[in-house]
């Protein structure tokens, strides 16, 4: 993808909360409400269940089978996250109370990918690699609504595949990082004055395709 | 443990902690305030309510809804009330509006479900929450939201059905960011830790326990 294509796609969703909150809407897939009503089955119908009830792929097969293709795919994402709270601290466009805020969250990002690392090899499978990560740090603002998205977007990642995951434990695991995502991408909504809650009552999950080519334009390699 | 009862439970001390474990499956949670004390709830404070809760649950997802929709009945009292007793102004009085509202329509998605999944749903309990003023409203907001993470967490991969599991997960994760926003309003930090700790479903109904009438 070009430079010049890339730049212009992120600078208008960075810079647009509307856009940003379109973008997930986009991505959201079947809303938790449809799943509940989906739940019942009582009346049979199999096209309201969602993927994994259908037998569904949960689109991260390129990252490795079953729960290992699912964590590799979830540390690819940390790898991301990591990188961009790296090159936003040393940007220089923040610094007191949120410079801390960012490394705080920067560093539970690389806790992230230390324990997803772990858990890969601890299942026979190779973690997958870091990618290499550019991303436009213009102005605090556009940082902060490209942190918002990022985190938002992950959240919904993580949500788009717990019903994909076998093993409890990494069910688990993948958990208790879900809600952390949630938890940093409320406190930057809260800084950028966006509601706290973009989907309402009912977070909305992210299938794989959807997030990966989210976040395409932040992979330089 | 013992089976001393607590008279006075610390009861905005009731904090949900978790040891830094490898195994994050097992890690290792313990409700801070309660043990801190010397004190653990003991059988013999398993009172009416958990136990109607419990025999009505049932099994399987139905259980694991049912268990939800009590924590959620919790918060949905809790922020009702709020509205007037949190002595809120601006942000924070939007937010109760905001969080209350989401907590009642948990309420009512979970009872729904439940229903739909041929179960009975456990009946709305009376709440008494000791408090007052809005530091001690944010305390106890803090405890609340943080616990039903820590909750959903621990129930969620017990839940058999995908559906349902999703469900849990795009409500938790509501919940995670209610908690963060209190927490800011609290002026500590939103994501203290990298990985929310669970709570088993035992130590949930004990730590809610003292705010049943």
């Amino acid at each position: 993808m070009a430079v010049a294509n890339r730049e212009s796609a992120l600078a208008r969703v960075a810079a647009d909360p509307v856009s940003r909150r379109k973008l997930l809407a986009v991505t959201g897939g079947s809303t938790a409400l449809a799943a509940f009503l989906a739940a019942c089955g009582s009346d049979g119908d199999s096209t309201m269940t969602t993927g994994a009830a259908a037998g569904g792929k949960s689109g991260t097969e390129k990252f490795g089978k079953g729960d290992v293709g699912i964590l590799n795919y979830a540390l690819t994402l940390e790898y991301l996250e990591t990188a961009f709270y790296e090159d936003v601290a040393k940007s220089g466009l923040f610094r007191g109370s949120d410079l801390e805020t960012i490394r705080k969250f920067g560093s539970e990002e690389a806790e992230h990918v230390s324990a997803l690392t772990g858990f890969v090899k601890q299942m026979g499978g190779t973690p997958a690699p870091a990618p290499k990560t550019e991303f436009p740090l213009k102005s605090a603002r556009s940082v902060l609504e490209l942190a918002a998205t990022v985190e938002n977007l992950g959240a919904a990642a993580y949500l788009g595949q717990a019903p994909y995951i076998k093993g409890a434990s990494v069910l688990a695991a993948a958990l208790s990082i879900h809600s952390v995502e949630g938890r940093h991408a409320a406190a930057l909504n809260t800084l950028l004055g966006d509601s706290i809650v973009p989907d309402g009552a009912f977070a909305k999950p992210a299938g794989a395709a959807e997030v990966l080519k989210s976040v395409e334009p932040f992979i330089v390699g | 443990m013992s089976d001393q009862t607590l008279a006075q439970p610390e009861l905005a001390a009731v904090q949900v902690d978790v040891n830094d474990s490898e195994d994050l499956s097992r890690g290792e949670v313990i409700l801070k305030g309660a043990l801190a004390a010397g004190a653990v709830y003991g059988a013999a404070m398993v009172g009416p309510f958990v136990g109607r809760a419990l025999a009505m649950a049932g099994g399987g997802d139905v259980g694991i809804l049912n268990f939800a929709l009590t924590l959620e009945y919790l918060e949905s009292a809790f922020y009702r009330e709020a509205k007037t007793r949190a002595k809120a102004s601006g942000d924070l009085k939007k937010l109760i509006a905001l969080v209350g509202r989401d907590e009642d329509e948990h309420v009512g998605a979970l009872t729904e479900t439940i229903k739909k999944l041929g179960g009975r749903p456990v009946a709305e309990p009376k709440f008494d929450f000791p408090y007052s003023g809005t530091a001690g409203f944010l305390k106890l907001a803090q405890t609340f939201e943080d616990t039903g993470v820590s909750a959903y967490n621990g129930a969620a991969p017990q839940i058999k059905s995908a559906e349902v599991l999703e469900a849990a997960g795009s409500i938790v994760q509501v919940e995670a960011r209610h908690a963060a926003a209190i927490r800011l309003q609290n002026g500590t930090e939103p994501a203290p830790l990298a990985f929310d700790p669970s709570l088993p479903k035992a130590k949930v109904l004990k730590a809610v326990e003292p705010f049943i009438a």
